[in-house]
């Protein structure tokens, strides 16, 4: 039982963590990414490489991947999305030429992925003992990946709460109408945003590579969980993001042992429903 | 006439057209008429409403498996049926539960539906029967899938073609342009868009239970193919998926390309197509028909959520209030709208607009709803945005 609940807690934390990411594209940016997945899986796959090739540690790794899928966010906007953008005055035709264009790009990543890595299952084991936490054995690796999603997500919030870049970040997704009359460049903050968000997809999916086991084709899978999470928490409201993935790692685990590991999308899904019918605005009310 | 004639001849001509060919010759025309069922099926729905939808495996691997758990039990003809209702059963869950809302929960929602059917498909299949992989014996021949699929695909571009000129797919295109407006002129929205969704969900699935005997070996990772949802909306979309013959015309030359790239580069033919996908939506003016409102109340975050749902309450207090008043405006007067709170100026005026869609040059009236001329009489009945004629028309 404890076991659950500390192992739904680890991966909690990760799908935290891929949440905000979105949440923060999805604030930010006003892109809805169905490539985000393909994003995190890449990162994933390139910690595996790393780890295998080279034999890089994973937590000198992940201090290498963010920036680079900060990077790689970066010039994703500035070639792909900035012409939607600026083609779309109304920001209700970008949402649906973004769907439409980050769907494309969602078949390319998989396509390169498949080609690069092969569809088989990947997985390392670095650090795979385990420890006693509270009278229970967990993995070591997974306490780090958790670790390390408490120190990506403090950070993130901290950054969002006390920073002059966070104030901006944080007036573009209120109003990004009314940003450019105080003089802040919306085009380069959203461009931040998404880059920033697809980091933390980046970070993410390099914590899921250290405990758990994944393929190619796993990214739909991915993007489905943190946009239910970040529609549970509500659309831009990065404590109830943070809460809901918790939640959502939670009941997943708990399904996998009392069910089947095999529901654990359905559970996902159960839950989507349940907020659709009961509460569709999210279950923390409304604006970041 | 020819506008009937021709379609005739055509569809007589494909029918015969087996006779003529190889084998190989005969399993491009099954795949050439399958995309082409299943992108004016998308379009029927997702074409008008401009609702992205991007479950169309879900439904036509949900038919593909029900012929292949149910073909030894039922005759042929009720398989199909009993296909039908299953698809029909599915789109009213994901209808019901996203269509009320705004158009990106239904996005995501069929996102992640294909995915969800074979995992469910597969843990039964492994918990409960054992078994994992069916084969479908059925003595349907290769030109019987051939003209049933041909029949398919006439019955749905003839039936985008009556929807068009219905009641019905006038209300679903007053939907695609603005929500809004379509409540306020009395399109019962949930409804519509849900027979729309239903309709269309039962011809992909009977698209994939007529396909299904080409395949003898069925498996949910075979029928439930991403791909198969991606290339529906790249060849409904270059077609131009409002236009009634356009997803039939995008269908054909791409399912050509794109058996060659298959055959060619098999490995990295996803990434072209995902290439070619956002160039075309990025390059492609015909891709940007799908602008919506739908999307705005999530954009805008959880508060204008709840403005539009008491919106719609302000709705029918707006239509009382300004019950008796009847104006007339000249095109080109600009008129001023004085109204006592800052909610119910927009609402009113959103009220104007949907009553008054009227243009002598209908074209335009449907693209964008525009205040333009003529008196507008509220009543609570059917206000129809007039087509070509050159009044707004009252129902009762």
């Amino acid at each position: 039982m404890l076991t659950t609940l500390i192992l739904g807690l680890v991966l909690g934390g990760t799908y935290a963590l891929l949440a905000l990411g979105l949440t923060l594209q999805y604030g930010i940016a006003r892109i809805m990414n169905l490539a985000y997945g393909e994003l995190t899986l890449a990162a994933a796959f390139v910690l595996v490489a790393l780890f295998n090739g080279l034999g890089v540690s994973p937590l000198l790794a992940i201090v290498a991947i963010a920036p680079t899928g900060y990077a790689v966010g970066w010039m994703l906007y500035a070639v792909m999305l900035r012409p939607l953008v600026q083609r779309s005055a109304a920001r209700d035709r970008l949402a649906v030429d973004s769907i439409l264009a980050t769907f494309g790009l969602l078949f390319v990543i998989q396509g390169l992925l498949l080609v690069t890595f092969g569809a088989n299952f990947t997985s390392i084991s670095y650090l795979d003992r385990g420890v006693r936490l509270l009278g229970v054995p967990v993995a070591l690796n997974r306490l780090i990946a958790f670790g390390i999603c408490v120190v990506a997500v403090g950070a993130l919030i901290s950054l969002l709460s006390w920073t002059r870049w966070g104030l901006v970040l944080r007036a573009v997704a209120l109003s990004p109408a009314a940003a450019p009359l105080v003089g802040i460049d919306v085009n380069r903050v959203a461009r931040q945003g998404f880059a920033l968000g697809t980091a933390l997809a980046a970070v993410g999916g390099a914590t899921i590579a250290m405990y758990q086991t994944f393929s190619a084709t796993d990214g739909v899978v991915f993007t489905m969980k943190a946009l239910v999470i970040v529609i549970m928490g509500g659309v831009g409201n990065v404590m109830g993001a943070l809460i809901a993935g918790l939640a959502l790692g939670l009941v997943e685990t708990f399904v996998a042992t009392a069910i089947d590991p095999g529901l654990t999308l359905a559970a996902t899904f159960a839950i989507f429903l349940v907020v659709l019918l009961w509460r569709p605005q999210g279950l923390f009310g409304s604006r970041m | 006439m020819i506008r009937w004639l021709l379609p005739l001849l055509a569809f007589c001509a494909l029918a015969a057209l087996p006779a003529l060919v190889s084998d190989y010759g005969l399993g491009l025309l099954i795949g050439a008429a399958t995309y082409v069922t299943l992108a004016s099926a998308w379009a029927l729905f997702s074409g008008h409403t401009r609702y992205i939808s991007l479950a169309t495996v879900a439904f036509y691997g949900t038919g593909a498996y029900t012929v292949a758990v149910l073909n030894e039990a039922l005759p042929y003809p009720l398989v199909l049926v009993a296909a039908a209702l299953i698809g029909a059963a599915l789109a009213l869950v994901v209808g019901l539960s996203t269509l009320r809302l705004a158009g990106v929960y239904f996005v995501i929602f069929t996102f992640g539906l294909a995915e969800l059917i074979r995992q469910l498909i597969t843990w039964y299949e492994v918990n409960v029967t054992g078994t994992l992989g069916r084969y479908i014996f059925l003595d349907v021949t290769a030109r019987g899938i051939y003209w049933q699929m041909l029949a398919l695909g006439a019955l749905t571009i003839g039936l985008t073609a009556w929807v068009q000129r219905a009641r019905l797919g006038l209300a679903l295109r007053v939907i695609g342009d603005d929500e809004t407006v379509a409540a306020h002129s009395g399109v019962d929205l949930a409804r519509t868009k849900l027979l729309a969704f239903t309709l269309s969900a039962v011809i992909l699935t009977l698209a994939g239970a007529i396909v299904s005997p080409r395949w003898v070996y069925v498996e949910p990772s075979i029928v439930f193919n991403p791909t198969v949802s991606f290339l529906t909306v790249i060849m409904a979309l270059l077609g131009g998926a409002s236009r009634l013959w356009g997803p039939a015309l995008g269908a054909v030359p791409l399912f050509l390309v794109f058996e060659w790239l298959a055959s060619s580069f098999p490995d990295t033919y996803p990434i072209f197509l995902g290439l070619v996908f956002i160039a075309t939506v990025s390059r492609c003016r015909k891709a940007c028909w799908l602008a919506s409102s739908v999307f705005d109340p999530v954009m805008a975050g959880g508060d204008s959520e709840s403005s539009r749902s008491g919106g719609a309450t302000m709705v029918f207090g707006g239509l009382r209030a300004v019950d008796e008043v009847t104006f007339a405006l000249e095109p080109g007067e600009i008129a001023g709208l004085i109204g006592p709170t800052a909610r119910a100026r927009p609402h009113r005026l959103n009220l104007i607009s949907g009553a008054l869609v009227l243009d002598r040059r209908s074209d335009r009236a449907r693209r964008r709803p525009a205040l333009l001329a003529g008196a507008w009489t509220a009543s609570p009945g059917w206000v129809w945005p007039a087509r070509s004629s050159s009044s707004a028309r009252c129902r009762p």
